[in-house]
């Protein structure tokens, strides 16, 4: 599959596509941050998650349509307050999700999928009556726009490198969150040891619903992101879905190193091999590959040896 | 009385075939006077969803395993059955237009010279129907074998076995000279010579289907009622028990997914034969995890539940899409979680708790020895009623 | 260490590591024929890793379990049951949903194959073998009831009948009488002591009492270690076991 092509050109490929793997990278490492949250941490399965994340994306294209309506001067700087309100929006309808449903259902995994299964097409009906069915996107300010070149044949779209940074900042952000402040400490409390946790004082269903929301929150920024570098349509978040959860469970559910580099090999896979093969093949090979390593290593990549 | 219920419990199978004899004659009597050929032959459609719903009963209601990738099955068997019709509707005489006369016209329009090697089987109807059943087993048995020996199971098998329906449609789609892309294979015309699209061949389609749906019952039913039925009961409970008693449980569980995926397989032919076409939308994420739907509204538990789960639910989308078709997927996802909510058990659960008792008092009325009647839609779960009386 | 012995059950040099840390570390013991053996020990001293290791349930890093001269590390949990190793869970472990018949057919040693369950026939021997042990575990007024209904001390009973159906030579029970009343234990020690016949059994067990009225010799784990082994008088005055019970 390479011929026809000089060891430059080569080089210039892998780069180009090795930075658009990048881009999706990022996407996916936001998206699944949520979910290894929600489903790592609380072992709850969201099947609802990419609707979160949609919902943030909606929230980001209202914005960027009323501040240039509105207050064109702050449309440069409108993005930061979108990101803000696509946390708390999707963070909020997350807590309220758990109250109204998730906590019913936690020691029934099958049925927690099933229920926000439902709960996902419920809401693509609400997107799709409210925003209507066809794909939207934000315009962005002129300095998310352009690209850098690097060389004579390799350049960098901004937007991209911006999400990359968000990216980054994101995850530390939640690293501190959930490993280095007590009330990571409290949810990783509750997690291994719900009654223990509730005896000595934790407030456990309050920390249920707080990761819900923090989880549902993430997903909401992930769509923020999302907007940069895709259209937003009622049924967006379903096509990820599948995609995320492999991420999760191929890095090992616990482990949020494992997932980003999960997140990681996997992106960069698929986009390599998009470029010399067709699209769904390169997908194809992707998830079968995945599914494959999962079934020689069901506990994913990361994971530590416990006892029984 | 107690050797009696020790040697198979036939109160409770009377009552069963009772149940069975009643859909029976619904779906083969009732209907067919009640319907135009049209409404028939959607029926038809409807009830070649429940094979699928059948499976999961066993597979999901009984073991515990769900799958989300039954559309795969039904896919596959379909498109088995689809093959078939397609290259005897595809005689050279037939297709003299194309540049490639005798293979079927979507490969003529992706500049295909030659039949694929994997379609030339499928000339023959016994290879075909044959691979109806056999090709789906044998992928359900390779993904078994694979998951269940790593002792892959709950969500994560849910999770792979839907990333498999998503793998098998991009594939179906992206290949398109090969299995007719998105558009799936259509055209169909005869079997055998026999025009299928006929009123009078949908008539004798319709009937084969119901015989063939109440036969699979039949058999699902000897499966349950067999000692690996409960054993099946007992893994989901307790895995280790049964693995410490004994049991290779990964075995039980790859031969309940097979025959799952071998009913659903089933219930695919039926439709592509009933319908006239095949294509991935029968495959994917979506279908696939609806399926498991018209097997939750019945009951998860009831083999007879999910039938009359699988007509209600399609009759109310068909329904509902005719007049409000936004409504759809607000039902569709109130139903979700509704049934997981509030009907754990479905139609079947409700149908104990309530009308059960009614029915059987009304009938004891009658006679002085009460055999327990019309607990078709018992279960092991579902309830102390009848089973302990 | 590969010597044939003429032990039913011999554990060599047994070591397992969970992440660094050595629930069992370098055991070794022994278990006769229609030997009753005991192991005691505080909470984590390694006693149920012990039996998880024997039938399987967990892999050992290192060291040799031989069943009559066969080497069971390396066969899987359902080969070591049909080689004659029972194991009793700690918490009781049935099936809720079937009658307490049903549960002890599950366990009659036959069609135990996919199409050996399908073709299986519940004929007289079956229910035969299943009225003697629902006999032997006092519930022979509850056979046609759902398991999930019985009292906790009557689930421990019907695990109990679930091995005895299986008739296998090393029965391991995980603490048979725990969170049973006054009643219900002395009816259990009367079960065992029927039980214990003609076979080898391995229990883990707290009670003293108990452990006293049946145990032929005991073990006592300490940290994944053997502190003491010998007759129950023994283990009693040995200093070390006094201590290490006492001081927690």
């Amino acid at each position: 599959m390479f011929e026809g092509y000089s060891l430059a050109e080569l080089g210039s490929i892998f780069a180009m596509q090795g930075f658009a793997g990048l881009i999706l990278f990022s996407v996916f490492v936001l998206m699944a941050l949520g979910l290894a949250i929600i489903f790592g941490q609380m072992g709850v399965i969201n099947m609802a998650h990419g609707e979160f994340m949609i919902l943030g994306a909606y929230v980001t294209y209202l914005c960027s349509t009323l501040v240039s309506q509105h207050a064109p001067a702050l449309f440069p700087v409108y993005f930061f307050v979108a990101m803000i309100l696509a946390f708390i929006a999707s963070g909020l309808l997350g807590m309220l999700v758990e109250w109204g449903m998730i906590r019913f259902l936690y020691k029934r995994p099958l049925d927690t999928l099933l229920a926000t299964w439902g709960l996902s097409l419920i809401l693509q009906q609400i997107f799709r009556s409210v925003f209507g069915a066809r794909e939207v996107g934000v315009v962005l300010p002129d300095w998310l726009m352009g690209s850098v070149a690097v060389t004579d044949t390799i350049e960098v779209p901004i937007n991209g490198l911006f999400v990359m940074a968000l990216t980054m900042a994101i995850t530390v952000v939640i690293y501190v969150v959930m490993f280095r402040s007590r009330w990571g400490q409290g949810v990783r409390a509750v997690m291994q040891n719900r009654t223990m946790a509730g005896a000595v004082g934790i407030n456990t269903e309050k920390v249920d619903r707080y990761t819900f929301g923090l989880g549902c929150g993430i997903a909401g920024v992930a769509g923020s992101a999302f907007t940069m570098v895709g259209s937003t349509g009622p049924t967006s978040g379903q096509l990820y879905i599948v995609d995320t959860f492999l991420v999760v469970v191929f890095g090992g559910a616990q482990s949020l190193l494992g997932t980003i580099a999960s997140a990681f090999a996997i992106s960069q896979a698929q986009s390599t091999m998009e470029f010399f093969l067709s699209g769904s093949t390169a997908k194809v090979l992707t998830l079968l590959t995945v599914i494959v390593i999962l079934m020689l290593r069901p506990q994913g990549l990361f994971v530590l040896k416990v006892r029984r | 009385m107690k050797q009696a219920i020790q040697s198979g419990s036939p109160f409770r199978v009377t009552g069963e075939m009772a149940g069975v004899l009643l859909l029976a004659l619904f779906i083969v009597v009732v209907l067919p006077l009640g319907l135009d050929t049209f409404r028939l032959n959607m029926v038809g459609k409807y009830l070649t969803y429940a094979f699928v719903a059948l499976g999961l009963v066993l597979c999901w209601g009984s073991a515990g395993i769900l799958s989300l990738g039954q559309g795969i099955f039904f896919g596959l068997g379909g498109y088995c059955m689809a093959m078939f019709l397609k290259l005897e509707a595809s005689s050279p005489e037939a297709t003299k237009i194309q540049s490639t006369p005798g293979i079927p016209d979507f490969m003529d329009w992706n500049q295909l010279t030659a039949l694929p090697w994997f379609w030339e089987p499928f000339h023959s109807l016994t290879f075909s129907v044959v691979a109806v059943v056999a090709v789906p087993a044998l992928l359900a048995f390779v993904v078994g074998l694979a998951m269940f020996k790593r002792r892959v199971g709950g969500v994560y098998f849910a999770i792979i076995t839907q990333a498999f329906a998503a793998i098998l449609t991009i594939l179906i789609v992206g290949q398109q000279g090969y299995t007719g892309g998105i558009n799936g294979i259509t055209d169909l015309r005869t079997l055998k010579g026999w025009d299928i699209r006929t009123d009078e061949a949908k008539l004798v389609l319709y009937f084969v289907n119901a015989a063939l749906l109440i036969g699979c019952i039949l058999l699902c039913l000897y499966v349950r009622h067999s000692k690996l039925g409960r054993i099946l009961v007992a893994l989901r409970d307790k895995e280790d028990r049964v693995r410490f008693s004994g049991y290779d449980v990964a075995n039980f569980k790859i031969f309940v997914f097979c025959f799952a995926a071998a009913l659903s397989a089933v219930g695919g032919a039926m439709f592509t034969l009933q319908v006239g076409f095949m294509s991935p939308s029968f495959v994917g994420i979506v279908p696939s995890i609806e399926m498991v739907i018209y097997c939750a509204v019945g009951g998860r538990l009831s083999l007879l539940g999910a039938v009359y789960g699988t007509l209600l639910v399609n009759w109310a989308k068909t329904l509902l899409s005719e007049s409000f078709p936004e409504l759809w997927l607000f039902a569709m996802g109130a139903l979700f979680i509704g049934v997981v909510m509030v009907f754990p058990n479905g139609l079947a659960g409700l149908y104990q708790q309530y009308l059960a008792p009614h029915v059987k008092r009304a009938l004891s009325r009658g006679r002085t020895i009460a055999p327990a009647p019309a607990s078709a839609t018992t279960s092991a779960i579902v309830p102390p009623h009848t089973a302990a009386d | 260490m590969s010597n044939p012995t003429d032990y039913l059950l011999a554990v060599e040099g047994l070591t397992v590591s969970f992440d660094g840390f050595k629930a069992v570390n370098d055991l070794s013991f022994y278990v006769d024929a229609n030997e009753i053996h005991v192991i005691i020990g505080p909470n984590g001293a390694g006693k149920t890793t012990v039996l998880d290791l024997i039938c399987g349930r967990t892999r050992a890093s290192g060291g040799s379990i031989k069943f009559r001269n066969k080497e069971l590390t390396a066969m899987k949990e359902h080969e070591i049951v049909k080689a004659g190793v029972g194991r009793k869970f700690q918490n009781p472990s049935i099936y809720d949903d079937l009658t307490v018949f049903e549960n002890l057919e599950i366990s009659f040693p036959r069609g135990r194959s996919v199409f050996g369950a399908l073709a299986f026939k519940r004929d007289a021997e079956v229910r035969d073998r299943v009225a003697e042990i629902a006999e032997m575990i006092f519930l022979t007024d509850h056979l046609d009831q759902r398991a999930e209904y019985l009292s906790h001390g009557q689930k421990q009973w019907l695990e109990i009948g679930m091995l005895l159906i299986q008739d296998p030579e090393l029965l391991m029970l995980d603490e048979p009488v725990a969170g049973m009343s006054v009643n219900e234990r002395k009816k259990t020690a009367e079960l065992l002591n029927k039980i214990i016949q003609n076979r080898s059994v391995l229990v883990i067990e707290h009670d003293m009492k108990f452990v006293e009225d049946i145990a032929h010799r005991v073990t006592v784990l300490h940290q994944g270690k053997i502190l003491s082994e010998g007759s129950m008088e023994r283990v009693k005055n040995d200093p070390k076991v006094v201590e290490v019970y006492l001081g927690h």
